[in-house]
């Protein structure tokens, strides 16, 4: 409980000094979830479960970089939103090209393959 | 944000209509060039995704297999092939360039001149590193075979993918390095204390700029993590 109104009195004193230990906690965390994500392949996980492990990993990584490091976490909400909502159009791009990608594929297999 | 006029402002989710739909300045409290630099880490974004995104649809498509990675990108260690060994090596430098990085924006801020100026040249230091490994790995795969249109080892799109992906990564890390050389300099002699004008600009120099360069910085560090997990891992 004394931590979290520690952190809410940071917040509000945005993006001035913060302690030294979260920047040491979030690059341990970091060194961490790397090694983590090495040892996906290291292991050799496939399927489901690797490509999962992959994902949770990365965007941790990326959370915490964002957050912390890029000190949005403090930064001033307008400028929070602004940055992040042009993110679900990436995401729609990337919902498109899948479609995309599957019908590409598919042709290909007809025509190229199938058709020989 | 501590000076007195911003304090009365809304925040949370009422700060956003209220910040975008007032006068002279858009993000009440956020440094005009912090504001700036961050849209365009937004473009930025954008055209590391377009990449990404066009590698997904290319490899999802082919019907040829895609190169194994793991193998592709294995360095002998010892007379023992260890996979992906510089990607992680690769991986691990970054991260640590990024957290000294933090920690030069956060001594900047405290003034702490030396610490700072130490902290950025370790920075530009692991920068350096990061590219002189990928130069490496790029005449190793280039002496194997791999090229853009072709390669021995599966699906010939793999080479121009790679190429452009992290040669375009690269770019920006070796941009980051000079301006992170020249940042150093400008700590060491004192810039940043005095105030003194730029080679650029007529405006004195301040301490918010080192968190203005961290921003690229991390940024660089953020695209890696994503080409680390879709490039070489998946």
């Amino acid at each position: 409980m004394n931590e979290k109104t520690e952190l809410d009195k940071d917040k509000q004193k945005s993006s001035t000094t913060h302690k030294i230990g979260i920047y040491l906690w979030i690059w341990g965390l970091l060194f961490v979830l790397s090694f983590f994500s090495y040892m996906v392949d290291w292991y050799q996980f496939q399927g489901l479960l690797r490509w999962s492990l992959i994902l949770f990993f990365m965007f941790l990584k990326a959370g915490l970089i964002m957050a912390f490091f890029m000190h949005l976490f403090w930064e001033r909400y307008a400028l929070v939103n602004i940055l992040l909502w042009p993110m679900t159009a990436i995401a729609c791009f990337v919902g498109l090209m899948v479609a995309e990608g599957k019908y590409t594929v598919f042709t290909r297999l007809v025509y190229f393959v199938l058709g020989e | 944000m501590s000076d007195s006029s911003f304090e009365n402002l809304p925040k949370g989710w009422k700060s956003v209509p209220s910040d975008l739909g007032s006068d002279q300045t858009a993000f009440k409290g956020v440094q005009w060039g912090k504001a700036m630099m961050w849209i365009f880490l937004l473009s930025d974004t954008f055209i590391f995704s377009c990449f990404l995104i066009s590698y997904m649809k290319g490899r999802a498509s082919t019907v040829v297999d895609w190169p194994n990675t793991s193998e592709v990108f294995s360095l002998d260690f010892m007379g023992v092939p260890v996979p992906l060994l510089l990607i992680a090596i690769m991986t691990f430098v970054l991260i640590t360039s990024s957290g000294t990085m933090a920690l030069a924006v956060k001594y900047g801020y405290e003034k702490n001149k030396k610490m700072c100026g130490w902290f950025i040249f370790a920075t530009a230091i692991g920068g350096l590193t990061f590219v002189g490994m990928q130069a490496y790995e790029w005449s190793k795969l280039i002496h194997e075979g791999v090229r853009p249109w072709s390669n021995p080892f599966g699906a010939g799109q793999f080479g121009s993918y790679f190429f452009m992906i992290t040669g375009f990564h690269g770019t920006h890390v070796s941009i980051g390095v000079i301006f992170l050389f020249i940042f150093a300099r400008k700590v060491f002699r004192g810039d940043f204390d005095t105030g003194r004008r730029g080679f650029f600009t007529t405006m004195k120099s301040d301490y918010v700029s080192i968190e203005i360069l961290g921003l690229y910085w991390h940024f660089v560090d953020l695209v890696w993590v994503f080409i680390f997990a879709f490039f070489y891992l998946w």
